[in-house]
Parts: structure tokens; C-alpha cells; sequence
């Protein structure tokens, strides 16, 4: 039988390295939901810290950078992240997909490769509403509530008004139990690829500090929405 | 036609090893490298040789051949070369490393070596095998072989079936595995560099002998069915044992004889058929279904004790409720010198005995409850729960997962199988058979173990073949070509070929009542009870009559469905068959002439006031080489043309060692 | 079911549903069979020969199935059993016995399903993907005869340890059955740190791990999810660390522009 050895094969063309550049990008979205989280926690703190908070991320490193420059470095950032880690999650899904052509009739394994691909798709489809929602075009929800020059001058105003409503609070919550979930797996998984869990002890530490973002992230996220729905924030 | 001895065979001339250089042991090896003729380096790959099996021998070989730059095509039956069977030995490999300080030398394993065959092995060989132990280890830690260290970081040994030193280096109970994977991938190593061409699901059905000469085999394509022709300047076989004769073995599902068969037929003298190892620490049998029997390493022996009740209505007691006082440490008793690290052929018989007395214990099997205990309570106590799991974890995990029983609270129950064949095709100091350019190596052929296997000698003996001694030996041979180059349409080559497409159709068409498998096991029963631990000349000579009856029976009545042009495993397992049932005719005429008792091989007409082997070195100091006798065609069996053998003897001489009376007292 | 009669109260009566294909390009199907009296000291394996004499009698080609030692050391058996690779037990199909079903069970039997598996016929595949990777650089070179004495690099036992736990491996491939994207980086991940771990391994550490990594992608198995199948089909329980041992080494080899 003749073999097939590859002559030249370079690390950077592996599945592995889709791995890691996956593992970086999402490294990268975890620190930027850390931030984003604790922008939102501000909310409990009052209008006038929550605009002043969103306003002085605009002027941060002036006069190096111009108004609103770090945001941009931010969203360049993530933008770039969000395709790195959107490309290979799309290539490694496809290359799962011929891997296995015929499936199983009856298979009982562990299904949370698919939770992650289909929770990733949630999550970029929820983003992307919440890019509409509260960045891009801030359109006016709350119908009893203020007007849309009122949301375009308070970002608190915008807030509020939003997370009065019940069902308005429930897509951010879904979208939170799949944040948590991707989270849980992700940062674990992103330490088992970049090699940190190399002895059980390790891999139970990665598993715990995946357990322990999702955890933190999922509440953190759920205080401010819940506060305004229940009347502790007006 | 010569008169037929016993009625079963006749005997030809004496031969005689004509290679091993006339120098004493110690220096012989050296001496015969030295005058093998070389191959220039620029001329191997114009050379090419067929290794047959991918185990230790056959692996290691293909390997160092390749490395050297010699063109190898080799073969497995298998889906990849590392699941050869060598792959199942666990205990360990011997080596003089003398590490432990503790007296061992090459002299020594050498003499164990020749002791525990029972004086029935060629002392060149063995000193030759002594000789390179050493360097096998050092080659399979080069090769990243993880053998089991001390906490300084060197590596460890201990002591194993039946010798006083330490010398043998394992890899917990996996240690044919890491051999073997060791082996695998510098074979591996060698196919990416274009050296070998790796064969996989291929089977030799027939060997292509051209004026005078091994050039080739016939094998077919297990996957398409395809019968093919591979030609080469010279063929080794590798294939490994054949207990698979007495179907319930320790072997793998797939070991055969067919390769060896094949060779034989062709005029490959076949060496000690009879020569067969009972392993005494195999898992029992638990019912008719059995396909085969599991072995426990003999390490176990090191550390579990031996018992049966010494009466009889406790045999179906819980044994944890006899009394110590009521136990029979029977090898202890017996042999209170080595205790339970008697040789295998002793420890084995033994145990066949008590259960024989009616002390056996565990489920009724037949009229017998065929098992012994291997009680570890002692050494948990002594060595604590922990230390017993590092030692022997996987052993006891693998026998709690067969038998459904706890062993570290219950002991164990062990029974005796076959497990090893001494016997082989018969090889000169080069490993070179009768067939000129027909190499043998590791369990297919006859020439290290004498009688007796040592435990831990096994994979010693297949990789200092592989790596070291072939590659050396048939450098001389090699030397003397490129031999002239066979066609494809050569008389020998088509004759060949169309005898195994005939087999195969014939086969397919027999179109009978009974599988194959039922054949196999009536063999194996006919095997086990006239030619397994204690043979008489009776029971031999009735089971010869039985096999020919069966044989008989097999080419008129089996039933093999499917075709010859896809993956056929009935197909596969008929040709297989249909070879064992000539070679269990052999083995027992080989044990029928042979009226001694030495190591593996027991004739009741022949043993001690004790119970206990008597060899006959005044008639039996001799290797005894059968040459195939052919037949007339017979037309109620025209599948199986086997004649009377006729018997060379090869005289043994022992120069290095004195001649005795095995004791183990 | 059939009414039987059983030889022993223990014994169990069961319908199998087995994967039959003729050859490579044959649809393939599930077929139901019935066996009764099965004991449950027989293996899963002993079982099927039970079933195939029965087919042989009644003239209808036995299932074919890959084994060889059945003592779970060779990896040349390997059954997808109701779902699971290698069935409910951590173990080989040659190693797995009756006991872990109930009488009346309904089984199904399936061959490993993987692209880089080929299925040749019913329930056998075609491995020789691990072969190839194996080529591609699962050894360490060194040609016979110019090897240390073995006791000149001693190996701290903790690093020993590890290798052989990762040496264990028998390439079965219930690791790639086990995963949903039909990866091989578990039955990878135990070579690279079986050899990893090793002083003897050190000079081709990082060639190999690329070498290795990028004959798996061409083989056509998938990427790796972390999700952790693997180990938990692993007869031999080599444990889901060797991938981060592999990630790493794979990332060292980057870094080293490799």
C-alpha cells in the first residue's frame, strides 16, 4: 500500500491552529464581556454614572486618541476576533461534517460540540440585534416610555426603557443561558488548547475557572435587566 | 518404499547444522559476522525480501532490513502490523544486563536457558540468543519503549518464571505491547521512507520455490480476494505459532499455521511439532461458547500463592472459609526449593493433577472442576493493597472483567493452556531452513526453546531475531545475488498460484453440513486430550486415526458460504483449518516417536517414581526434523494429498553444558 | 421474540439490530436478529459467533467482524454497541460480557463511522489512517544497532509514568467512533506524549507533532472540540491531558516557525 505522508506540512495550516486562533479570539471576547459587564453593573449606580461611564469611554486617551478612538480599537479588535473565531468554528463544523458522513443510528455520546456550534450561532445572531438595539440604530421599543431623541441623549434612558419589558428582558436572558454555556465549555476548552491542562489537576482547575466565568458572567449580566424589570432601577 | 515405523512414519537421513562456526560459543556469534559475506550499500536495493507477520520478528526485521536499505514487502493478515500477537505478552524480556548485581551473565541465561528447555535446544543458538539480550534493551529504550522504571530514573527488573536473578525488564503487564509498538514504528519509519512495502489483510497461502530457492509467495488480498504473486530473492517467515491446533489457545483468533504449512510442503523441514508450552496461569473455561482462553502473566506467581483444599468437599466452598489448615500448597509442598516459580510444564501438570485427584475448584466443566487458586491475601498483607495494584492492577482488572469476581478479595482461579509451540520449521544457526533463501524466525521456527519456553524468553527470542540475527545471517545470503529473475509465468510460479485458486474453489464448493469452526473445535478436543499435557502412545495413535478421520470428513462436509472475490473470514478460517488438521496429524506422530518425557512434552510411559519427567538422552538427544511425505491424491479427501513423514534427526551436542537430570526439588 | 428454551435461568434471550453491507459501495442496513440462551459469561464477541453459526446453518452469510487477541490488548476489535463505542462498558468489544445486558435487551450493532474509516464490509472498517500517521512521525529514529546503553538516560518516574499510560494506547480508534467530529487527536495526543515525555523523544518533538497533526487533517478525521467522548470511550482510558499536550507542543512548533 503506497502512503500519502504529506512532504511539507507546516503547523500554521492544522486544524490545531484553528483551534488556537479560536481559543485566542475567544480569550480576547471573554476579557471584552468581563469589561462590557462591569460597564452594565454601573447602571445600579445611577444615571448620571452610567452616562458619564459610556461617555468617558468615548473620550478615554484623549488626546492621543481622537473621540471615541479606544472604542474603535475595541470594535476593530472584535471585529476581527469575531471573523478569526467565526472562520474556524465554521471550518472545523464543516470538516466535522465530512468527517463523519453516515451517521449513527443510535449514538450516546456527549453532545456539547453541537450546543457549542449551535449556541455560537445564538449568540452572533443575538449580537448582531444587539448591535441594532443599542449601538447602530437605537430605535424606540418602549412605546410608553421615552422618546427617541430622550434614548439617542442618555444611554441610562435607552437602558431602562428597554429592560421594562418583560420579553425585551427574556431575549437578553436566553441569550445569556447561551453565552453561559458557551462560556462553560469555551474557556475550558480554550485552556485544554492552549495546552494549560496537561495533568488532571489542571484540567479540573480549567474546568472550574470555565464553570466560574460562565457563572459570573450569566449573573453579572441578569443583575442590571432584572433590577429595571423589577422596579430597583428606575 | 521404506517400512513405516508405528505405521505412521519413516526415517531418513541424519542432518546436521552446517553453519555455526567451529569455534567454542563464546566466540562464535563474532566469528560467524565476521565471515558472512557483505552487501554493498549501493547493491540493497536491488535486493528484496519478503518478511511474512509483523510481530516482534517479523516488525524488527522488516525494520532493520529496511534501514540497512534492502527492498522488504511485508505482510499481516491483520488490518495493521501492530496487532500482531506478540502484542498479548505481558510479563517481560529477559536480558543479561546483570543490573541487580545479583550473578546473572550471558552464561548464565544461556544455561537457564538450555536447562529449562529441558536439554532439547541447540546450545549455538542459545548462547547466540544470551548474547544479544543486552542489546535488545538498549534498542528498544533508544526507541522510546517504556519499560518500568525505579525512582532513580534507571530501569527496573525482577524475577520471572522459575530463574534466581533478576533479569527480566517489563513494562507493567503490557510489555509485548511496548515491544512490539516499538517495533511497529520503526517498521512504520522505514514504509515512509520507501523501504518497505507494507502488505496489510494479506495472507500467504503458498511459497514459490525456483530451482532449489525460496523466491516468492502467493498471497491473497483478504479485502478483494485477489490471489497475487510477490517475487523476491528471499522470503522470511515470521508467522508465529500454532496452538491454535488445539482451537482453544492463548493465541490470537487469526494465528495459524498455513505460512509454515505451506513451507513445509514445499520441503521446509518441520522441527519438535510436539514440542507445546501449557501455560499454567490462564483464566478457566467457563462454558462451551469459549473462543479462546486469556493468560495472566506468570508474574503473578511471584507474589499469589498456590492452593487447592486438601479435602475434596471443600472444593465448592467459599475459599476465603477454609482454613489455613486445610489448604494444600501444593508447590510449595512439592518443590519447596522454587515453590510456586516452578517451570511452567511443572507448575502446569501439577495443577491438571489436583484437579484430576477431584480438588479442583470453581464451575463443573465437563466431569471436572478444572481451576486452582491463586491466593494474593498474603501479599496484600505483606506489601499492602496499593503495592499489589502497581505491580499487577491490569492483570487483576483483566480477570475481574472476565470471570465478573473481585481478586483482591477472592482469589483468583487459574487453569493451564496452551500457550506457546517450541516447535517450528527447522532452521540452521542462520535461520536458514532446508529451503535454501527460506528464512524462520521467532515462534515459527524451532530453535531456541528446546522442549521448554522460560517465561520472558519469548519476545527476547523474536526480537534478537529480528533485529539482530537475521539481519546479519541473511546478509550472507543476499550476498550471493541478485538471484536470476523469476517471471511471473514461471512453471513454479503458475503452479503455485493455480494450486491455491484450486484450494479456494475447492473449498467454496464442498458446500456441506457443518462449519468450520466445528471442525476446529473437535480438533482442538482431539488435540487437548490425546496431545495436550500427558500423551500416551494409545491415546496418540487413536487421535491419529481420529484427525484423519475428521480431515476426511472437513474436505467432504464443510459448509463455507460467500465468495472467494470479497472479505470472507469462513473462507479464511477453512484454509487455516484445513492446514492444522495435517499439523495435529504431525504433532502427534512426532510425540508418538518420541518415547520421553521432557519439558512440555510428557509421555506417561515415561516419568519418575515422582510423578515426574524422564528424558532419554541415550535415544532422544536429538532435534526431530520431519520432512512432509507425500501422498497419493486421495480421492475422498482431494484437498489434503499428506503422506508418512519421514524423520532427520539432527544430533544435539552439548560442549558449553553438562548434561542432568532436570530437579527443581 | 421467539419462545425459548433456556438452559439456565441466568441465560438471556436477545434482539440484535447489525449493520450489514456487502462491500465499500453498498447502501448498507440494520437487520434484526434473534438470539436466545445466551450466557452471560459469554463475551459480546462470543455472542456474534453464536449468531454467525446459526446464520452458516441456516445458509446466510455470517456478519463479518474484526478481532484478533480478544484479551483487549490488540485494538483490532471494535463495535459501536447501542450507541456506545465499544458498548456500556470501558473495555473492548472482545473484553465486554453479556453480564452488562438484561434479558429482552434490544442491541444495536454498528462499525465505527468515521470517513477516514472506511467501512470494507458489515461491521469492518479500514484503519490504516492511523497507520499512516503513525508514518508520518510516531516513532523515533533510530536504526538498529546504534543505540546507548539503555541505562545512560534515566527517566524521572513521573515522566516514565505518564509515557507509558500514554503508550497504552492500542489504536483501536473508539476515540475517533466516540467523537462527534470524528477527530483522532486523542489516539494522536498519546503518541506525541508518550514520545514527548521521553528524553529518547526530544530531538524530533516538535517535527513530529506537525508532521503528525497535518497527516490527521489530510486523512479527512475532524478537529478536535474538547468535548472529552474520547476518553470516555477509551477502552484503555488514556486521558483527554494528552491533547493538551499535543495543542502545546503543536503551538511550541509554531512558535519555532515550524
Amino acid at each position: 500500500m503506497a502512503t500519502t505522508t504529506l512532504s511539507a506540512p507546516t503547523a500554521r495550516k492544522t486544524t490545531i491552529a484553528l483551534k488556537l486562533l479560536m481559543a485566542v479570539t475567544g480569550a480576547f471576547f471573554v476579557l471584552y464581556v468581563l469589561l462590557h459587564m462591569y460597564g452594565n453593573l454601573k447602571v445600579l449606580a445611577g444615571q448620571e454614572a452610567f452616562d458619564t461611564y459610556a461617555h468617558h469611554l468615548r473620550t478615554f486617551g484623549e488626546p492621543m486618541l481622537p473621540y471615541g478612538g479606544l472604542l474603535w480599537i475595541f470594535r476593530i479588535l472584535l471585529l476581527g476576533s469575531l471573523i478569526g473565531h467565526a472562520y474556524a468554528a465554521f471550518t472545523l463544523w464543516s470538516r466535522a461534517g465530512s468527517a463523519r458522513k453516515t451517521k449513527y443510528a443510535v449514538l450516546k455520546t456527549a453532545a456539547s460540540a453541537q450546543w457549542m456550534r449551535w449556541g455560537g450561532v445564538a449568540i452572533l445572531l443575538f449580537v448582531v440585534w444587539h448591535l441594532i438595539h443599542f449601538t447602530i440604530v437605537k430605535p424606540v421599543i418602549n412605546v410608553d416610555g421615552p422618546d427617541a431623541a430622550a434614548i439617542k441623549a442618555s444611554p441610562y434612558t435607552m437602558v431602562v426603557a428597554s429592560f421594562q419589558l418583560w420579553w425585551m428582558v427574556l431575549i437578553y436572558l436566553l441569550a445569556l443561558a447561551a453565552l453561559g454555556l458557551h462560556l462553560a465549555h469555551g474557556v475550558f476548552s480554550a485552556q485544554q488548547t492552549l495546552g494549560f491542562t496537561q495533568t488532571p489537576k489542571a484540567r479540573a482547575r480549567a474546568k472550574g475557572i470555565g464553570n466560574l466565568t460562565a457563572a459570573l458572567v450569566v449573573v453579572g449580566f441578569a443583575i442590571p435587566p432584572l433590577s429595571i424589570l423589577f422596579g430597583l432601577v428606575k | 518404499m521404506t517400512d513405516l515405523i508405528h505405521g505412521v512414519y519413516t526415517e531418513g537421513e541424519k542432518i546436521a547444522d552446517t553453519k555455526a562456526p567451529k569455534v567454542p560459543v563464546a566466540g562464535m556469534w563474532e566469528k560467524r559476522k565476521m565471515d558472512a559475506a557483505l552487501v554493498n550499500p549501493a547493491n540493497r536495493r536491488k535486493l528484496s525480501v519478503i518478511i511474512v507477520g509483523t510481530g516482534l520478528a517479523g516488525g524488527a526485521a522488516a525494520a532493520t532490513l529496511g534501514e540497512a536499505g534492502y527492498h522488504v514487502k511485508s505482510f499481516c493478515y491483520q488490518d495493521s502490523p501492530r496487532r500482531a500477537h506478540s502484542i498479548a505478552a505481558q510479563g517481560g524480556i529477559n536480558a543479561a544486563k546483570n543490573y541487580k548485581e545479583d550473578g546473572d551473565s550471558v552464561y548464565r541465561l544461556f544455561y537457564d536457558t538450555v536447562k529449562g528447555g529441558d536439554y532439547r535446544s541447540r546450545e549455538t543458538n542459545v548462547y547466540r540468543l544470551a548474547e544479544v539480550s543486552a542489546n535488545i534493551i538498549d534498542q528498544c529504550v533508544a526507541q522510546g519503549v517504556p519499560f518500568a522504571r525505579e525512582y532513580g530514573g534507571l530501569l527496573d527488573n525482577r524475577s520471572f518464571g522459575g530463574v534466581q536473578v533478576s533479569r527480566t525488564f517489563y513494562a507493567r503487564g503490557q510489555t509485548g505491547q511496548q515491544l512490539l509498538i516499538g517495533a511497529y514504528q520503526a517498521l512504520e519509519r522505514q514504509v515512509a521512507a520507501g523501504t518497505v512495502e507494507m502488505f496489510t489483510r494479506h495472507e500467504m497461502l503458498e511459497l514459490i520455490v525456483e530451482d532449489g530457492r525460496a523466491r516468492g509467495i502467493i498471497a491473497r488480498d483478504l479485502v478483494t480476494g485477489e490471489i497475487q504473486t510477490h517475487l523476491a530473492d528471499a522470503v522470511v517467515l515470521a508467522s508465529g505459532g500454532y496452538g491454535n491446533v488445539f482451537f482453544l489457545s492463548t493465541n490470537a483468533m487469526g494465528s495459524n499455521v498455513t505460512a509454515n504449512w505451506r513451507a513445509h510442503r514445499k520441503g521446509a523441514y518441520f522441527g519438535n511439532p510436539c514440542y507445546t508450552q501449557i501455560h499454567p496461569t490462564c483464566i478457566p473455561v467457563s462454558g462451551d461458547h469459549q473462543s479462546k482462553l486469556t493468560l495472566m502473566s506468570e508474574s503473578l506467581r511471584n507474589d499469589g500463592r498456590i492452593w487447592v483444599p486438601k479435602k475434596r468437599e471443600d472444593c465448592e466452598k467459599d475459599p476465603r472459609t477454609i482454613p489455613e489448615a486445610d489448604r494444600d500448597y501444593y508447590l510449595e509442598r512439592i518443590y519447596p526449593a522454587f515453590g510456586n516459580l516452578v517451570p511452567r510444564d511443572i507448575a502446569s501438570r501439577q495443577a491438571k493433577n489436583m484437579c484430576d485427584e477431584g480438588r479442583g475448584v470453581g464451575p463443573m466443566v465437563g466431569d471436572f472442576r478444572r481451576g486452582v487458586y491463586l491466593d494474593f491475601a498474603d501479599a496484600i498483607k505483606r506489601l499492602g493493597q496499593k503495592a499489589v495494584e502497581e505491580k499487577y492492577g491490569n492483570l487483576f482488572d483483566m480477570y475481574a472483567r472476565i470471570t465478573g469476581e473481585n481478586p483482591y478479595e477472592t482469589p483468583m482461579r487459574i487453569y493451564p493452556a496452551v500457550h506457546y509451540t517450541m516447535g517450528g520449521l527447522w532452521v540452521d544457526y542462520d535461520l536458514q531452513s532446508t529451503i535454501p533463501g527460506l528464512f524462520v524466525t521467532g515462534e515459527a521456527n524451532f530453535s531456541d526453546h528446546g522442549a521448554n519456553r522460560l517465561g520472558a524468553s519469548a519476545l527476547m527470542q523474536g526480537l534478537a531475531d529480528g533485529y539482530f540475527v537475521l539481519p546479519n545471517t541473511i546478509r550472507d545470503y543476499l550476498a550471493k545475488g541478485p538471484f536470476p529473475k523469476v517471471s511471473e509465468d514461471a512453471p513454479a510460479v503458475v503452479e503455485a498460484r493455480t494450486a491455491v485458486e484450486e484450494r479456494t474453489k475447492r473449498l467454496l464448493a464442498i458446500k456441506g453440513e457443518r462449519s468450520v469452526d466445528s471442525f476446529h473445535k473437535e480438533l482442538g478436543n482431539i488435540m487437548w486430550e490425546y496431545c495436550g499435557m500427558e500423551r500416551t502412545e494409545a491415546g496418540l495413535l487413536k487421535a491419529i486415526d481420529l484427525i484423519r478421520g475428521l480431515r476426511a470428513e472437513f474436505w467432504r462436509n464443510v459448509k463455507i458460504l460467500g465468495s472467494a472475490d470479497t472479505l470472507n473470514q469462513s473462507l479464511e478460517k477453512a484454509g487455516r483449518v484445513a492446514d492444522f488438521l495435517e499439523l495435529g496429524e504431525l504433532m502427534c506422530i512426532d510425540a508418538l516417536h518420541r518415547a520421553e518425557s521432557c519439558g512440555g512434552h510428557f509421555r506417561a510411559e515415561s516419568q519418575t517414581e515422582d510423578g515426574e519427567a524422564l528424558r532419554h538422552d541415550d535415544q532422544f538427544l536429538y532435534v526431530a526434523a520431519w520432512e512432509f511425505g507425500d501422498g497419493e491424491s486421495d480421492p475422498n479427501q482431494p484437498g489434503s494429498t499428506m503422506g508418512a513423514p519421514v524423520l532427520h534427526k539432527e544430533d544435539l551436542v552439548y560442549e558449553a553444558i553438562e548434561l542432568k537430570q532436570r530437579s527443581y526439588k | 421474540m421467539a419462545t425459548s428454551t433456556k438452559s439456565d435461568p441466568k441465560n438471556m434471550d436477545l434482539t440484535l439490530r447489525i449493520w450489514r453491507q456487502d462491500g465499500p459501495s453498498d447502501r448498507g442496513h440494520l437487520q434484526t436478529y434473534e438470539v436466545s440462551d445466551i450466557s452471560p459469561d459469554m463475551s459480546f464477541l462470543e455472542m456474534l459467533d453464536v449468531l454467525n453459526e446459526q446464520l452458516n446453518a441456516k445458509g446466510e452469510e455470517p456478519i463479518a467482524f474484526d478481532s484478533d487477541c480478544r484479551e483487549g490488548i490488540c485494538g483490532m476489535c471494535g463495535l459501536m454497541i447501542s450507541g456506545h463505542a465499544h458498548g456500556p462498558e470501558k473495555t473492548t468489544t472482545c473484553q465486554l460480557h453479556m453480564r452488562s445486558f438484561k434479558d429482552g435487551d434490544t442491541i444495536t450493532v454498528e462499525p465505527w463511522r468515521a470517513d477516514a474509516f472506511p467501512i470494507i464490509k458489515d461491521l469492518v472498517v479500514d484503519r490504516s489512517s492511523f497507520d499512516r500517521i503513525i508514518q508520518a512521525g510516531g516513532f523515533i529514529s533510530v536504526n538498529t544497532g546504534s543505540a546507548p546503553e539503555a541505562n545512560a538516560a534515566p527517566v524521572p518516574k513521573q515522566k516514565a509514568d505518564r509515557a507509558f499510560q500514554s503508550a497504552e494506547c492500542i489504536g483501536c480508534g473508539a476515540c475517533v467512533a466516540a467523537c462527534p467530529n470524528a477527530s483522532a487527536m486523542l489516539f494522536m495526543g498519546a503518541k506525541v506524549t508518550h514520545l514527548g515525555e521521553l528524553p529518547q523523544g526530544q530531538p524530533e518533538r516538535w517535527a513530529r507533532v506537525v508532521s503528525m497533526v497535518s497527516q490527521h487533517d489530510h486523512e479527512g478525521f475532524g478537529g478536535c472540540t474538547n468535548t472529552g467522548a474520547c476518553s470516555v470511550a477509551c477502552p484503555k482510558g488514556i486521558p483527554q491531558d494528552v491533547i493538551s499536550t499535543l495543542n502545546k507542543d503543536l503551538r511550541t512548533a509554531m512558535r519555532q516557525g515550524g
